[in-house]
């Protein structure tokens, strides 16, 4: 646990003198999302540590480079949780890491995103300025919310130094469901089940298996299982598999294509394998099918693809913008990091 | 560009009907629900299509003439107040539900439409939308984006900015953007977000795509009652701590109290320094088994009493109280000024007892009616606007209790935004650098500085000034408090 400010504040104002790029690490967990380029790497590593926790206020403040195992196990010891679930992939992955790529897991429809929970952040801007965003209060307008344009913004905007998180207490209870459908009728029930008030949080189709999971206080839970029936194992390791990509649909050398859609689009017809999340929402696709049909069937469903493991290495993993929406992220983008040393290319190319 | 000219421009773009000049036609704009600035617009425009939309806004951006959008006009920031060498564009007219999608759980409507006419709209389905600010008969879904509104549910199911999915904005260029979908995420960067709460200073809300939820199963209320306001604030903390996350959790002191009960009756204890109201909702076995739960953890609060609703009407007469706290205090006194600092929970007990002490010391009276649960505090002081020096002395508390918050590691508002009215406490609570960003942002949407001007975000210039009146000795105010 130290505190590198000052370091990392030095290592960007010398980019920017000599101007030449950095490329943000912390643990690597997920560096596999990003593109690899001759930018100079500047790790956050060891910028680290829980600064701030008070179970009764719900919120938890560390520096970027805290591993989510770490938080994870602090939380658990006052029964509390990120209630957005974040991938690790790997023992290393930070807190920073989560924010800056702004994965969520299989929970995100019932509780959601990361997004949702960051209530503040300290960063370092391409002009090497600290600025800090937000704070650890629940409720807070003041000023535009530059916390929440960190999430996913893959450190193209600023490197992040600290994070407010707001937490929740962990589910008293879990319980675990599998019923068998084909794929246009699993898509159906799970609508169902999205559409009614129950202590959901997992809704998942895998093989023929529509798995579902049920969190929440036990007579709660409980009452939930009964009434949605199906097969009740005591746990289902789906779940974490799932989460970090451990299970077997996750193998092999295939691309890994994620697909972002309205929940309620139908079961499509594709190349390749697929695993269904968030209740519809979110079809993980194991193809070789070409970027471009992938990325036109999506804006096709009002959706959107992302690349995100495997593949052909040079090109945009995420789906390209119109003309508008590019121009509005490339001043965006000048207006935190004007010139360009920030992760530049680490979202779309050209930034 | 003179009026005249602007006139007989907007007048190619609209029926004469729908731009209004004179001073009575415009009367009913000339503020919002900070009725203590009010001053009159160039002219009013009451646009109903979006293209004109689009036109009025390239007009104002070609001449440089400040745009200022408006809602219901609910607002308690003077967010909407007037540029008096500007347009102000009411998007009333726009209250249309495009359309309802049970299926992915989302409705999209136009940004006049009132954020109780989502819900109602969509009742029939089993379906809500769940942020209900006090203000939800009126206000519209368009300045709750623009506010990031939140309600009296919002501890548990979020603000406005968890609850929406996609928007349609018009730029300063007259283009129309969309942002997010009718997916769990979308690509680049989070622009829902920063939307969200810009008090539009960034564009033009023209379509909002909101989430909704099913219905909870069951819903309950207990309300307890204490007979010191120290002990329900202490209550709150408790509550969280036992890891029961109410779907709302409200307090009301003696003041607020009666001026409600005496408003609408909704059988308050008038005998109470403090009330919570606290709210379980989710299946019926669930809410069975919180609410023993939350008795067991009040009981050890050191109560007056509490009492579980007896019926769903006594649970909607509960919170009619609470809904209609602030026009009941509106009653109470001729003026109010709602302050809406957050602070961390803990806290609570020790600035409700501070802000008492302040309100004594300047002989004003403040009733407090909040969102407990978030920490968001909304004390409410009562003045008299007739009574020569009591505007002044009402702003002047107002801005100390700010301070408070900040010295605790608060912010200066938690939901009704900076407007016009907080704009010098933005100052205190942001550094130079930080407000640069935020201009540079601004810039990033509106290099011309047509939207909203001179809300929200303080020139550096501004700061400059008012930090040399009020930095005394480089100390800061409060040094009593714990800091954060
Ligand atoms: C009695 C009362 C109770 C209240 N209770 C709550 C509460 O519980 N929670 C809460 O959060 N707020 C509350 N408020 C404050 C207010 O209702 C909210 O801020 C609400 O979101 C404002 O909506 P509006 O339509 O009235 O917006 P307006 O007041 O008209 O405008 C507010 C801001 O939004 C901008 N704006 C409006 N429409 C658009 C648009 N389409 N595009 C871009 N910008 C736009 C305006 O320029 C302005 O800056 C309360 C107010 C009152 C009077």
């Amino acid at each position: 646990m130290s505190d590198r400010t000052e370091e990392l504040q030095g290592r960007i104002k010398q980019a920017m003198a000599s101007d030449s790029p950095l490329q943000i690490q912390a643990g690597g967990s997920k560096s596999f999302l990003c593109r690899q380029t001759t930018a100079q790497p500047l790790s956050v590593k060891g910028h680290s540590g829980i600064i701030n926790y008070d179970p009764t206020e719900l919120v938890l403040t560390a520096r970027a480079g805290t591993s989510l195992k770490e938080i994870e196990q602090t939380l658990a010891a006052s029964q509390q949780i990120l209630p957005f679930e974040p991938p690790f992939f790997d023992d290393g992955a930070t807190l920073g890491g989560a924010i800056a790529t702004g994965l969520s897991g299989p929970i995100r429809p019932f509780t959601g995103s990361a997004r949702d929970y960051v209530l503040g952040c300290q960063i370092i801007n391409g002009k090497g300025e600290i600025l800090k965003f937000g704070g650890q209060v629940m409720k807070n307008v003041a000023g535009y919310d530059v916390s929440r344009l960190m999430v996913g913004a893959m450190g193209t905007l600023g490197l992040l130094l600290e994070i407010s998180i707001k937490v929740l207490p962990a589910f008293p209870n879990q319980l675990y469901l599998q019923q068998s459908h084909p794929p246009q009728e699993a898509l159906r029930f799970m609508r169902r089940l999205s559409s009614q008030n129950l202590p959901l949080s997992g809704l998942a189709y895998e093989g023929d298996k529509v798995h579902i999971r049920l969190a929440g206080s036990g007579s709660a839970v409980k009452a939930a299982a009964a009434k949605i029936g199906g097969e009740q194992p005591a746990d289902d390791p789906f779940w974490h598999e799932l989460k970090e990509q451990t299970h077997a649909f996750f193998d092999g050398e295939l691309a890994l294509w994620r697909l972002s859609l309205p929940a309620a689009t139908a079961y499509l017809n594709l190349p390749g394998k697929q695993l269904i999340d968030w209740g519809g929402a979110l079809r993980w696709l194991k193809s070789d099918e070409p970027s471009r049909n992938l990325f036109q069937l999506a804006a096709g469903c009002a959706g959107h693809a992302r690349l995100f493991r495997g593949g052909e290495a040079d090109l945009d993993r995420i789906q390209p913008q119109l003309p508008a929406m590019r121009a509005i992220h490339q001043k965006i983008k000048h207006s935190f990091d004007p010139h360009g040393i920030l992760n530049p290319g680490q979202l779309y190319s050209g930034f | 560009m003179d009026k005249k000219a602007l006139i007989a421009a907007l007048r190619e773009i609209l029926p004469a009907s729908q731009v209004l000049d004179s001073t009575e036609a415009q009367r009913p704009f000339e503020c919002d629900g900070l009725s203590a600035y009010h001053r009159l617009p160039l002219v009013t425009v009451l646009p109903e299509q979006q293209e004109q939309v689009q036109a009025i806004v390239r007009l104002c951006h070609q001449n440089r003439i400040p745009l200022v959008a408006r809602g219901a006009g609910t607002g308690l920031s003077g967010g909407a107040l007037p540029d008096e060498n500007g347009v102000l564009l009411s998007l009333a007219k726009f209250n249309r539900i495009v359309d309802i999608d049970p299926d992915n759980l989302c409705a999209t409507v136009e940004p006049g439409v009132r954020n109780l006419a989502i819900s109602e709209a969509v009742a029939d389905k089993g379906l809500y939308y769940a942020p209900d600010p006090s203000s939800q008969i009126a206000c519209s879904i368009g300045g709750n984006v623009a506010e990031n509104a939140g309600g009296v549910h919002c501890l548990k199911y979020g603000l406005t900015v968890h609850n929406i999915m996609a928007l349609k904005v018009i730029t300063t260029d007259g283009e129309l953007l969309t942002i997010g979908g009718k997916t769990y995420d979308s690509p680049g960067y989070d622009l829902l977000a920063l939307m969200t709460g810009s008090e539009g200073l960034l564009g033009i809300i023209m379509e909002v795509t909101v989430k909704l939820l099913p219905q909870p199963e069951r819903k309950q209320v207990i309300l307890a009652a204490f007979d010191d306001i120290g002990k329900a604030a202490t209550a709150v903390g408790d509550i969280i701590a036992a890891g029961i996350i109410p779907a709302g959790l409200e307090m009301m002191d003696r003041l607020a109290i009666q001026a409600a009960e005496d408003f609408c009756h909704p059988g308050y204890p008038l005998d109470a320094e403090a009330i919570l109201l606290c709210e379980i909702d989710g299946n019926n076995e669930e809410v069975s088994e919180r609410i023993m739960q939350l008795r067991q953890v009040l009981d050890r609060t050191g109560p007056m009493h509490f009492a579980t609703a007896e019926t769903e009407a006594q649970r909607q007469q509960f919170w009619a109280g609470r809904k209609a706290a602030f026009p009941a205090v509106g009653r109470i006194s001729p003026d109010y000024y709602c302050m809406d600092g957050t602070i961390p929970r803990r806290h609570l007990p020790q600035i409700l007892k501070r802000i008492a002490e302040l309100a004594a010391g300047c002989g004003l009276n403040v009733a407090n009616v909040f969102h407990a649960g978030d920490g968001n505090l909304h004390p409410l002081i009562l003045y008299d606007a007739n009574q020569p020096g009591e505007l002044e002395q009402a702003e002047q508390l107002g801005a100390e209790i700010l301070e408070l918050c900040i010295a605790v590691g608060g912010t200066i508002t938690g939901e009704h935004g900076v407007g016009i009215e907080k704009i010098d406490q933005m100052c205190s609570q942001f550094a130079a650098a930080e407000l640069s960003q935020f201009h540079a942002l601004k810039n990033a949407f509106d290099p011309a500085g047509i939207l909203n001007p001179g809300k929200a975000v303080p020139s550096l210039h501004r700061c400059a000034e008012l930090g040399a009146m009020h930095v005394h000795h480089g100390q800061l105010p409060h040094p009593e408090l714990e800091r954060f």
